[in-house]
């Protein structure tokens, strides 16, 4: 296996295969690296209806499945194996797993989420045991017996409503008041229309019992403080994710939460760096919008590259002076100045190059230098900035800049 | 690796001498077919245990009898006795790790 690639990512959720299918198939040397199972959460879903085009119903191991060949068809790597730590100050990025270091140009983060521990007792004593996070691992243990799911959000019904195809109950406990609940309307009207599912509202669990395995559970009433105890054979918690960035912190922006808020074109605060899927700061956590962030993440990874790849050959790695002009064409002053800096430099062929940068496609060079204001003539030698000037260029100043070249 | 039901549970795992693993799993368990393949490489670095595995589609009765409910899960037993219990959120890494804790 190779070590050095354009392109890692990290998680091989939709996010993450998305990344891969766009980056290979525009020849971009990629790597999929995936601790666990390929698919992420989505393999553990069997109910999958709204993917757009899969209306006769597909299921999420399925789903995930494909987008993995699909990937691999455009020559996409995989490696199986667990990301240890990350250094991705330079502009080479380097990851580094359990069996081996890897590096890339750029990086993309599709770790994912995993669901959120309810932290009450008995939890974790008797997961596996009747505590379960996955309805489709664990729904057959409860054929003719009674389950209690612990959530109302879109994730907590369906698995509900799959969960009576094999239990005698489910009993939906509900955090709201009578009739309110996080899911989406057509989701809980098919959760009342189920004669095997009930409803107990304004609750919470507080305890989880039994020796060895799940026998019971207490429930709180919030509003009355009343706890009472319910007997049961299996409990479902469905409350909320997780973001996994233990390993990024420090390293990306993260926010209050955990998340990592990503722009438009999926950057984080680091340059080369990319969160994609429900690991990032968004509005719906669905497949399809993750599978849409990775598309974005690839495509702009791969201009981010070439950017720094041009940048690195025609300023940074030259021998000779080179004078970088920033402009805009949305800053008329800076369009009118091109061909005054352009004159300049060809007075100065002997001793400096120039280039331009438009900064309306290019932003992050500009921040790097912190080039604020339109136009700016940068020079470099070796790599350095030697010398600068903004605002209005005036030929007597370009002069004193070439004096430094 | 053995494949245990409930016909042969009893002679296999809880009456047989020695270390017995039992991978208890289901094919509609995304999670525990990505681990099998693992413990089968594991099956050849422990000659000393005995590696079972159990699909408790057909047998939910005998899985929850040993208090299995969740999967996946893996039971390691010493003289029917189970001295390792893995379930849910555990790698190959943490078997093998308790695999040479028990077996040395």
């Amino acid at each position: 296996m190779a070590n050095s690639y354009d392109l890692i990512v990290i998680g091989a959720g939709p996010g993450g295969l998305a990344a891969g299918i766009y980056a290979s198939r525009s020849k971009l040397n990629t790597l999929v690296i995936e601790k666990g199972v390929v698919g992420g959460q989505a393999a553990t879903t069997e109910e999958m209806e709204n993917y757009p085009g899969f209306y006769l119903g597909v299921t999420g191991p399925q789903l995930t499945g494909h987008m993995h060949k699909h990937a691999e068809h455009f020559g996409c790597n995989f490696l199986k194996d667990e990301v240890v730590d990350l250094d991705l100050t330079g502009y080479e990025k380097v990851v580094v797993t359990k069996n081996g270091r890897y590096t890339a140009k750029a990086v993309v983060i599709a770790t994912g989420a995993e669901p959120r521990f309810l932290g009450v007792k008995g939890e974790k004593e008797l997961k596996g045991k009747g505590v379960s996070y996955c309805a489709t691992c664990d729904a057959d243990f409860y054929e003719d017996l009674d389950v209690v799911v612990l959530g109302n959000g879109d994730a907590a019904i369906e698995e509900a409503i799959y969960l009576t195809r094999f239990a005698a109950k489910v009993t939906i406990i509900v955090i709201h008041d009578e009739g309110v609940m996080d899911a989406t309307k057509v989701i809980q009207e098919r959760a009342y229309k189920n004669d095997k599912i009930e409803f107990i509202w304004n609750s919470t669990l507080e305890e989880i019992k039994g020796d060895g395995i799940v026998e019971n559970v207490a429930i709180k009433n919030i509003k009355t403080g009343k706890v009472t105890d319910l007997e049961t054979n299996g409990v479902f918690i469905f409350v909320g994710t997780v973001p996994r960035t233990e390993l990024i912190k420090g390293k990306v922006e993260l926010d209050q939460r955990g998340y990592i808020p990503a722009n438009e074109l999926m950057e984080t605060t680091v340059d080369g760096v990319y969160a994609v899927g429900d690991v990032r700061t968004k509005y719906l956590r669905q497949v399809v919008t993750a599978a849409a962030d990775g598309a974005i993440a690839a495509v702009a990874a791969e201009k981010y590259m070439q950017e720094e790849e041009n940048f690195k050959s025609e300023v940074l790695d030259k021998a000779k002076a080179i004078a970088v002009m920033f402009w805009s064409p949305f800053h008329q002053g800076s369009l009118e100045m091109v061909p005054l800096v352009e004159k300049f430099a060809s007075r100065h062929s002997e001793k400096l190059d120039m280039v331009k940068i438009d900064t309306y496609r290019n932003q992050r060079i500009a921040r790097r230098y912190d080039v604020k204001e339109m136009p700016s003539v940068l020079l470099f030698k070796g790599g350095e900035v030697v010398g600068r000037v903004t605002g209005d260029l005036t030929s007597e100043k370009l002069e004193k800049l070439a004096t430094l070249a | 690796m053995l494949e245990v039901n409930k016909e042969n549970f009893e002679v296999e795992v809880l009456s047989s001498k020695g270390l017995v693993l039992v991978d208890f799993w289901s094919p509609k368990c995304v999670p525990c077919m990505e681990l099998i393949p693992h413990v089968e490489e594991l099956e050849g670095k422990f000659e000393q245990v005995k590696f079972c595995k159990l699909n408790i589609l057909e047998n939910r009765r005998l899985a929850m009898g040993q208090k299995v409910m969740g999967l996946p899960t893996i039971l390691v037993y010493r003289d029917g006795e189970k001295v390792v219990e893995l379930s849910k959120d555990f790698t190959h890494e943490d078997l093998e790790a308790k695999l040479i804790e028990v077996a040395g």
